[in-house]
Formats: structure tokens, sequence, C-alpha cells
């Protein structure tokens, strides 16, 4: 980028149309004014206090995770409606194991990640090969994934969910890296410093960093370096923006697709290791209308739902509003009913927005 | 005479009942521009696709550099050195001049044992590129959707060439172009033959194949109605043959039938 062309061609691009041309652009703007909006309105609510912080940056952290392969994937031209109940199934997968039969935390948690791997491999290979939507595929999977995990942990333990995993999972050597905390010691030195509040027994209002919000910012820039500055990547934007262009010249479309409801199935493992973990318990009901908001977040973040056009960054900044909207609205004490109206509404927003920066971004000439 | 980049020797395509190609022959030699014309459905698709290993002959034989072949697939014929531009162009509107000029060939770098696609390295070769052969580009990391038709017929040839194409191959590259934009993809092809490269120029447009052709080959009905050079056939001559000379003689002699029988 940092390449420099002189040409009397160039016309002098002002910095707005030149920002309006990146994707990210409208979720950043969006993300600006929630903040304002809610430091008026929740200014002193403790939205805006440590612990208010943590709490919805760990809303956002975890469907981040999830909007992070999302993005990736409807880049590429393609949905994937599975990953809600996907969250249920792993979510099953992880607890069960341990509980009826003693299987130490760490194998149920790769024995997961594994299942879901193998599931979005064959919602990937069912989608390349029938030339079906991935829509109507991934809608199937949806359905399928939720009645197995229903049946299967109805028929093993008389009950549709797990609970007790704690005594488990404590002392497993995994546990940290999904349901620990990072920054201990420099939060309780803010604490000393009195920047972080302290609660009323005297300890700081937050003992650390949830690891969550480090996997999902974590995968948002491992996502965006896979998308602008890798081989790979470019052949996510040319799956999604011109497939058959892409096939004659060589670039493997289906594998780079197939890799891609990998990635997302993945990503609905974390995100089921990290609630079960942290909670302590699994339910096969979990994750329900995920995949709806990780697709909202996602558009939000610029991504064109036709494929071709987006980005990580935005995604995060998209899950990033959906987390704050969300705390927000219970820190002012508004019915929380109103959430939903206020995403959707959003969602609308941020794509007429989208598919104006993208007409201006075709006619930049 | 040079020995042919590519030759085919009384090749024969059907398509069930249809005669699509029957006992064609055609070549072309580096540096050599050499024109197919022919009517609708004349077959001029289907040679080209045999050219390009998209269908295989069901009668004659594909030679390259002298030897027999066969093309595998259209990657097969590529790797050959033989590239088609398509109608189509293979270009992604959404992404920039630069990843489409290298799509499905990025450049790698090595930065802390990490392959990464080397964007700076994209960027300039496809902005020298470009302007080598004359086509000045506002910034490589424009849309390619933001190009002219032209523009984008002009980066899916310099692409083929910098990839080291000995033969290129253009489907009806100038006919959706207005009069500027065909020019500059008519002087490409023209830059192309300097170097050496044998262009294979598919058209309608008798005006445009008899600026740039050196030879040229009539298709009528999936036969080879002839091969022509330059000096041997005046514009005219061509437009004649290529208009169905005679069906226009007889429609001038009935008009004229007719004016007679007016008066
Ligand atoms: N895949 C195919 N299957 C059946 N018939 C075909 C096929 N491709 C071409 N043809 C027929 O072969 C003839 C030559 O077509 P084509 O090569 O496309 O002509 P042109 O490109 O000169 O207009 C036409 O009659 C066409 O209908
Ligand atoms: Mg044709």
């Amino acid at each position: 980028m940092s390449l420099e062309v002189k040409d009397e061609r160039v016309r002098a691009v002002p910095l707005l149309g030149r920002l309006l041309s990146r994707p990210e652009l409208g979720a950043i703007a969006g993300t600006v004014l929630i903040f304002v909006f809610f430091g008026i309105t929740a200014g002193d609510s403790g939205l805006f206090s440590a612990k208010g912080i943590v709490n919805f940056l760990e809303v956002s952290a975890q469907l981040g995770i999830l909007a992070a392969a999302v993005a990736l994937l409807m880049i590429a031209g393609e949905f994937d409606l599975s990953i809600g109940s996907m969250i249920g199934f792993a979510g099953i997968i992880i607890a069960i194991p341990p509980i009826m039969w003693d299987w130490p935390v760490w194998a149920s948690v790769l024995m997961a990640f594994a299942s879901c791997a193998f599931v979005g491999y064959l919602n990937g290979l069912i989608v390349v090969h029938t030339g079906l939507p991935s829509f109507i595929v991934t809608l199937g999977s949806l359905f399928m994934l939720r009645g197995l995990t229903l049946g299967v942990t109805r028929g093993i333990t008389g009950r549709t969910q797990a609970s007790g995993l704690h005594e488990y999972s404590t002392g497993d050597w995994i546990t940290p890296f999904f349901a620990g905390q990072v920054f201990r010691a420099p939060i309780g030195w803010l604490a000393e410093l009195g920047v972080i509040g302290k609660r009323a027994d005297g300890l700081p209002a937050i003992s650390g960093i949830p690891v969550s919000i480090v996997w999902w910012i974590g995968l948002t820039l491992f996502f965006t370096w896979l998308l602008m500055r890798t081989r790979f990547g470019n052949w996510i934007f040319a799956s999604g923006g011109e497939a058959n262009a892409a096939r004659n010249m060589g670039v493997p479309v289906a594998r780079t697709k197939i890799t891609l409801f990998i990635m997302t199935a993945l990503a609905a493992a974390l995100f089921a290791t990290v609630q079960v973990l942290v909670t302590g318990s699994a339910d096969t009901l979990r994750g329900n209308l995920k995949e709806f908001e990780a697709i909202i977040a996602v558009v939000i973040g610029g991504t064109l739902l036709t494929g071709g056009y987006g980005s990580a960054i935005g995604a995060m900044f998209g899950a990033l509003i959906f987390g704050v909207v969300q705390m927000g609205i219970f820190y002012t004490g508004i019915d929380t009913d109103w959430f939903k109206l206020f995403m959707g509404a959003m969602m609308v927003v941020a794509v007429l927005f989208n598919s104006y920066v993208r007409a201006r971004a075709m006619r930049s000439r | 005479m040079d020995t042919p980049l590519v030759e085919l020797k009384s090749v024969s395509k059907y398509f069930g009942s249809v005669i699509a190609l029957k006992d064609v022959s055609f070549d072309v030699r580096p540096g050599e521009v050499h024109c197919l014309l022919g009517d609708n459905g004349a077959g001029k698709s289907t040679l080209i696709k045999v050219l390009s290993g998209v269908h295989s002959p069901d009668e004659g034989e594909i030679l390259v550099g002298g030897a027999h072949t066969r093309f595998n697939s259209p990657k097969d014929t590529l790797d050959k050195g033989i590239a088609t531009v398509y109608q189509d162009l293979a270009l992604v509107p959404l992404m920039s001049v630069a990843r489409n000029f290298f799509l499905g060939r990025e450049p790698l770098k090595k930065t802390w044992g990490l392959r990464q696609f080397d964007v700076d390295y994209a960027n300039r070769t496809a902005y020298q590129q470009l302007s080598d052969m004359g086509i000045q580009l506002r910034n490589p990391e424009q849309p390619v959707g933001t190009l002219s038709g032209g523009e984008r017929q002009c980066l899916a040839i310099a692409r083929a060439i910098h990839f080291g194409a000995k033969v290129l191959i253009l489907d009806e590259p100038t006919s959706a172009l207005g009069v500027h934009q065909a020019s500059v993809v008519l002087k490409l092809i023209v830059q192309s033959k300097a170097r050496g490269i044998g262009v294979i120029f598919i058209s309608h447009n008798v005006h445009h194949a008899y600026v740039v052709g050196d030879r040229f080959t009539l298709l009528k009905r999936g036969r080879s109605a002839g091969t022509y050079q330059k000096n041997e056939i005046s514009r005219d001559q061509l437009l004649n043959l290529m208009a169905g000379g005679k069906e226009l003689v007889d429609l001038e002699q009935e008009i004229i039938k007719l004016n007679n029988g007016k008066r």
C-alpha cells in the first residue's frame, strides 16, 4: 500500500472519499455514534466502568469470534446458517463425556473441534459439489444438527442439559486457554493506582481480562492478515467476486470455499468451548439465532451479502456495536425487548450504506 | 518460414449430428497476426475451443512447435504457452487491478518465515507492465470495475503476455468497444506481434482485422473457405467474401430489376 505512483490523471482524492472506499468505515462510524449515544444516556450507569467495559467486551468477543470467520465465508460468497446449532452440538460433546464417562476435558474439547470441522467439511463439500445455494444446504444442517443434538443428549442423559462441568474442568490444563483471565497483574496495578474502581469488599472491580477477548482480537488480526496479505486471501475475494473468472485463472474455488466452511465450524466450536468452560454447563439449545447475529455483525462491518467485498476488521466493529448496544440497553434500564428492533434496524441501515459505498467505489474513476 | 507455434491439421468436430468443424487446417507463426473470420455459427468459437484445450477434436491433429500434442485441459494448454483471453475476460470487477493481474499466480515473499502475498511487488509490476504496453493506470489498487471495456481487455492481454504466452487467442476483443477503445486494443495486438507472439484474432469486423492482420482465414458453415496473405487480398474483396459476396450481388440485381419494373 506504500506504493507511490505519480500520474497526471491521479486526482487528489479527498480523505473522506478514500475512507469511503474501505468496507469497515461504516462500522467504525457506527461504533463512534453508539459510544457517544450511550456516553450521554448511560454515562453514569456503570456501562463505562471497568466492570461494564469487560461485560460488553465479553459479549462482543463471543459474537466476534463467530463473525470473524463468517466474514471470510461471506466474502467468498457463501453463508453458514448451521453455526447456531453447531454451538449447541459442540457444547454437548464437550460436557457429556467428562460427566458421564470420566473423559478428561481436554479430550472432549478436542473431540468437539474435530466433530465440528467434519460437519463444516460436509457442509462445504455438499455446497461445492451440488451447486445448491449454501443458504439452503446449511439451513438443512441447522435443523439436522439441532435435532441430532437433542435426540442424542436426551438418549444418553434423559435430559437436554448437562451441568456441573466445573468439577471436571477446573483442574484441566486446557481450561485457562478458554475460560481464564489474562493481564491480572497489570489490572491489579491499575486498581492500586485507582484507575480501576474497587468493590465494596476492597477487591478490584475486575481481576483480569477474559481470555475470550484475546481470542477475538487475535482471530480478527489473523483473518485480516489472511485476507490482505496471503494468496489464500486473494482466492477468497475472487471466489466471491466472480467464481467463474477465478476458476479460469486456476484458483481452486472449491477448496477455498470448503476450507472456509471448516473455519466457520471451528469458530462455532471455539465459541462453545468458551461458553461451556466459563459457565460449567451445556444446553442443547445454546447458540440459537447466533448464525443470524453473526451475519448482522458482518454486514454492519461492511461485507457485501453478495460476496467479493468486505473485511474482518469491519466484522470486529460490528460485533463491538452488538455488545455495546446489548449491554447499554441493559445498563440504561431501557426494556431489553427493544434490543432486537434496534439491531435489525441497524443492519438495514448498514446494508443501504454498504451498497452506497460499493456504488461509489465502482465509479471512483 | 518459421515452424508454426501451433497448428491444426484437418480438424473436425461434431456435436451429435451438427458438423461444427470439417477438415479445417489453421496455424499461427511467431510474430504473426492470423485473423479468423466468419459469420455467426461458422464455427469460430469451436475452433478456438479446440485450440485452447476446451474441446478435443474428433478427427485431425494438433501440433505445438511442430510436435504432435494433445491438450488435456485448458490449464495444460496454458502451460504450453497458449493463452486464451476469454470473452468474459476472467477478471473480478470488485478486486484491484494488481490483484487481478496476479490472480491464481500471486507473487510470494518470505517475512519472518511466513509466505506472504507480496502486495507491493504486485502493484509495482502490474503498473509497470501495463504502462510498458501503453496503458496508463491511475492507481494499481483501483477496482477493475472502474476500468473501461478497452482497458479491461488490455489488462487481460497484458496479463497473458506477462505470464509467458507464446500464442494469444483473442475472441472478439474489439466487438463491444467504441472506436477509440478498439484502437487501444488493436495497438496492443500490434505490440504483441512485435514481441514475437503469435496472435489469433477472431473478429466480425473486417476493418479491425485488416488493419492488424497478416493472414486471414475464412470459415463458412464449419469449413475453411480459404486462407489469404494480406498481399493476396484487398479489404474490399475480404469484405465481399465475409458478407457473402454472391448473396449481396444477387440482392443488388434484384433491386435493380424491381426498380426497372417500376419505371
Ligand atoms: N457445445 C455444443 N453443442 C452442440 N452444438 C454446438 C456446440 N457448440 C457449438 N455448436 C454448434 O456448432 C456450430 C458452430 O458454432 P460456433 O463455433 O459457436 O460458431 P461461431 O463462434 O462462429 O459463431 C453452431 O451451429 C453451433 O450451434
Ligand atoms: Mg462465437
